[in-house]
């Protein structure tokens, strides 16, 4: 469990709070795969679980976005280029994108959940025409804190983008309200679509259940789960859901995998 | 033991990186059967006849293994209770000492006898020697913004552990598949248990908590040994004191060669063999623990873990003091008067504020639901995880707990309202409360 040391080669500033910082490693890591996440170890702070926000081709340059709300996560933030980190992975069983060649595809994305879904949007970008109509859904707290405006815009280009935020702010003239009600501006029939679904909780069961009442199947939705991670490694027990290790086992489920145990509370 | 919780003897290296797990497959519907616990099967002559030792041959024995250069741990008295502590000889072993255990309840008692091991167990494990509560991981510091990460070489102890009950070489095996999986075996664990020396000692007084008889465990090790000793002590048959002793292994039977000691004859093996027979007789097969592994799974909303998180104080003495619980947190430490950074990993429990806290939320605030996890854990999802059961029934949950929560009562409790819920549909919470992260 002892990380390598990298270091941070540049820092997008996302938004209030939200820092994407890419990463150079020495030794390169096991080529990871869209959904996988890494442990990034702030010195003397700690070390969380962060996912692989895109998965460049080259294996020892890593994109992480990180959402300041805590101490480790504050330290990865206030990183500058230079700064060094460090790192342990990739980790997890990421997006299972084989289902979804040739269907139809919703990517729905709340706040951070953003980050281990870009590098589903961007696979699906590289191989356009394996996939039906895909439409990619935003929700984020106000219109300063959306992810990646500029990626965004240039997919909607052969996506179907739309966006809502939870509070308006001068200037937006987008959507108001939260993420599931995008799903009524997807015209199209979602009986056999693929759908990739990340963000808080509780947006992940209201908008599974919305996919659902749209005929989704439950092994069609996959999510990914948030736990309390130590190692990473199966061996600390903190990530566990009912028999599952989130770490290992996860964290992107099917839906049908985690649906009966998210319905039971404190699990 | 202060000095096995220090840096010394804990340190250990990992691997720069590990390679991610392979999925595991399940397709949520299909429960795996209870598994037995595993008892490796030794073959009773496969090394050998038994053996007499006499009480000077168990001196001879441990100073043999500590002049091997082993740590030698074994019972010793230790303030009020017995506990697993290094040994240098025979005089150390708790000789006329019994216990008495119940919920929440421990007292050493004098015995009329001078048994080495007429005790049922100790109430802490023999976990924190191959598990330490508090092992270092690399040691870390920054000098003009260069991260320098020093290693720690693993200390090898080569450890002699005098005395192991039946259930407790059971939860050696049950953390085992915790710690050694392929993939990524534990360095820590690994270089405290390859090269460690079991001598297992069969129960002849069982305590009031213990239940490895319904566990499949006890009271008689059948594998997992070096050497297996029976205490013989003022039996109608043969008045003085000895052991009947198997060896389990090569290096068992090798250590036993340099004794010297006499065949056991058919009586005297008889003698062994009753004694383990009436502790098995008196321990019983009163706790049913075919069922449980789909009673808990089907039982998440039942009432019951409400009833008992009346009464737990979710201290986590369980899960310190079971033989088996394995969870850990991993912490940067900065050291007063040090500009450099230790990072540890020290033993986390079920039942603590911060086990399941995420940035936006806590997974499991309420103590119905952290009793619910451990109990669950123990006996149901640990069988998904690792095809055995977290629960060797040595007791020491029962004994440690303050205020005396008998995990076989919670069972028979489970059992008796048997899916039953809190939630009968009228009130039953939508998916969408809970968890608001
Ligand atoms: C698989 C996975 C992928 C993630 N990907 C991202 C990402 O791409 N970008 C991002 O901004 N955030 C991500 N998160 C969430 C991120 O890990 C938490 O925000 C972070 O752990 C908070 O730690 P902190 O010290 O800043 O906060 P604090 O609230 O101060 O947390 C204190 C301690 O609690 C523990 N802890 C708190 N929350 C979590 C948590 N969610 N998971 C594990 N341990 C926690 C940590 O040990 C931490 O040191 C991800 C979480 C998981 C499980
Ligand atoms: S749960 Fe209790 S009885 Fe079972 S192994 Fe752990 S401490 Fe022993
Ligand atoms: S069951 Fe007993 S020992 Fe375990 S946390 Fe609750 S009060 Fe403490
Ligand atoms: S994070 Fe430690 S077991 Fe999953």
């Amino acid at each position: 469990m002892t990380p390598t040391v990298a270091r941070v080669v540049d820092r997008v500033v996302e938004g209030p709070g939200t820092v994407t910082l890419v990463i150079e490693l020495s030794d390169a890591l096991t080529a990871p795969a869209p959904g996988q996440f890494n442990m990034l170890w702030a010195y003397g702070v700690g070390e969380v679980p962060i996912s692989l926000c895109a998965v460049p081709p080259l294996t020892n340059v890593i994109l992480h976005t990180i959402h300041d709300v805590g101490a480790v996560s504050h330290a990865l933030c206030e990183l500058r280029p230079g700064d060094q980190l460090g790192v342990r992975g990739p980790f997890g069983i990421g997006w299972d994108l084989t289902p979804a060649r040739g269907q139809d595809v919703v990517v729905m994305a709340g706040g951070i959940g953003l980050a281990p879904l870009r590098p589903v949007v961007e696979a699906i970008l590289a191989d356009r025409e394996a996939y039906g109509q895909v439409a990619v859904l935003l929700g984020a707290r106000t219109p300063n804190d959306l992810l990646f405006p500029a990626e965004t815009a240039a997919w909607s280009l052969s996506l179907q983008v739309e966006t809502t935020v939870d509070r308006s702010a001068p200037g937006w003239t987008g959507d108001v309200g939260v993420v599931t009600t995008l799903l009524g501006r997807i015209r199209h029939n979602l009986t056999d679509a693929v759908a990739f679904v990340c963000g808080p909780e509780v947006m992940m069961r209201f908008g599974a259940r919305a996919l659902l009442d749209r005929g989704v199947s439950a092994e069609g939705i996959q999510v990914s789960m948030e736990r309390n991670m130590q190692c990473a490694v199966t061996m600390c027990g903190h990530c566990q859901f009912g028999e599952l290790f989130v770490c290992s086992d996860g964290p992107v489920f099917p839906w049908a995998r985690v649906e009966s145990m998210l319905g039971v509370r404190e699990l | 033991m202060e000095d096995m919780f220090g840096s010394d003897d804990s340190r250990t290296r990992y691997p720069t990186t590990l390679e991610p797990e392979p999925a595991q497959q399940d397709d949520g519907a299909v429960r795996k059967p209870v598994a037995p616990q595993p008892q490796p099967q030794i073959e009773p002559q496969a090394f050998g006849g038994p053996l007499i030792l006499t009480v000077a041959d168990v001196d001879q024995l441990i100073r043999r293994l500590g002049a091997d250069g082993r740590t030698v741990i074994g019972p010793k008295v230790d303030g009020p209770v017995i506990g697993y502590q290094p040994i240098g000889g025979a005089a150390d072993l708790p000789s006329g000492w019994g216990d008495e255990q119940g919920p929440g309840h421990y007292r050493l008692r004098r015995r009329d006898d001078d048994a080495l091991f007429g005790y049922a167990l100790a109430p802490t494990s023999w976990k924190r020697y191959v598990f330490p509560a508090r092992s270092e991981l690399f040691r870390a510091r920054r000098e003009d913004g260069a991260l320098a990460i020093t290693t720690i070489p693993p200390a090898r102890p080569r450890y002699a552990f005098i005395g192991m009950r039946a259930c407790e070489i059971a939860a050696l095996d049950v953390q085992r598949r915790v710690f050694m999986r392929p993939e990524a075996p534990d360095p820590t664990y690994a270089a405290n248990t390859q090269d460690m020396f079991v001598v297992a000692v069969s129960c002849g007084s069982p305590a009031a908590t213990c239940f490895c008889v319904s566990a499949g465990t006890g009271p008689e090790a059948s594998g997992g040994y070096d050497i297996r000793l029976t205490e013989v002590n003022s039996t109608p048959n043969s008045p003085d004191h000895y052991f009947v002793a198997n060896a389990g292994t090569q290096a068992g039977a090798d250590v036993l060669a340099q004794l010297a000691c006499k065949p056991a004859s058919d009586s005297e093996t008889g003698a062994a063999t009753q004694i383990v027979q009436a502790a098995a007789t008196a321990i019983g097969q009163g706790v049913k623990l075919d069922d449980v592994h789909e009673l808990l799974a089907r039982n998440r909303e039942n009432p019951r873990w409400d009833d008992v998180a009346a009464r737990c104080l979710s201290c986590g003495n369980c899960t310190m003091s079971c033989p088996t619980c394995f969870c850990s947190d991993v912490v940067d430490e900065n050291p007063i008067g040090d500009d450099g950074v230790v990072r540890a990993r020290v033993w986390a429990s079920c039942f603590g504020v911060s086990y399941s806290q995420m940035h936006g939320g806590n997974a499991r605030t309420s103590t119905s639901s952290r009793y619910r996890q451990w109990l669950t854990h123990k006996m149901s999802t640990w069988v998904d995880q690792f095809d055995v059961s977290g629960c060797v029934g040595c007791g020491r949950c029962i004994t440690t707990c303050p205020v005396g929560i008998d995990i076989r009562t919670e069972l028979e409790a489970i059992r008796a309202t048997d899916t039953a819920t809190k939630y009968p549909e009228s009130v039953r919470p939508q998916t969408d409360e809970g968890l608001a992260t």
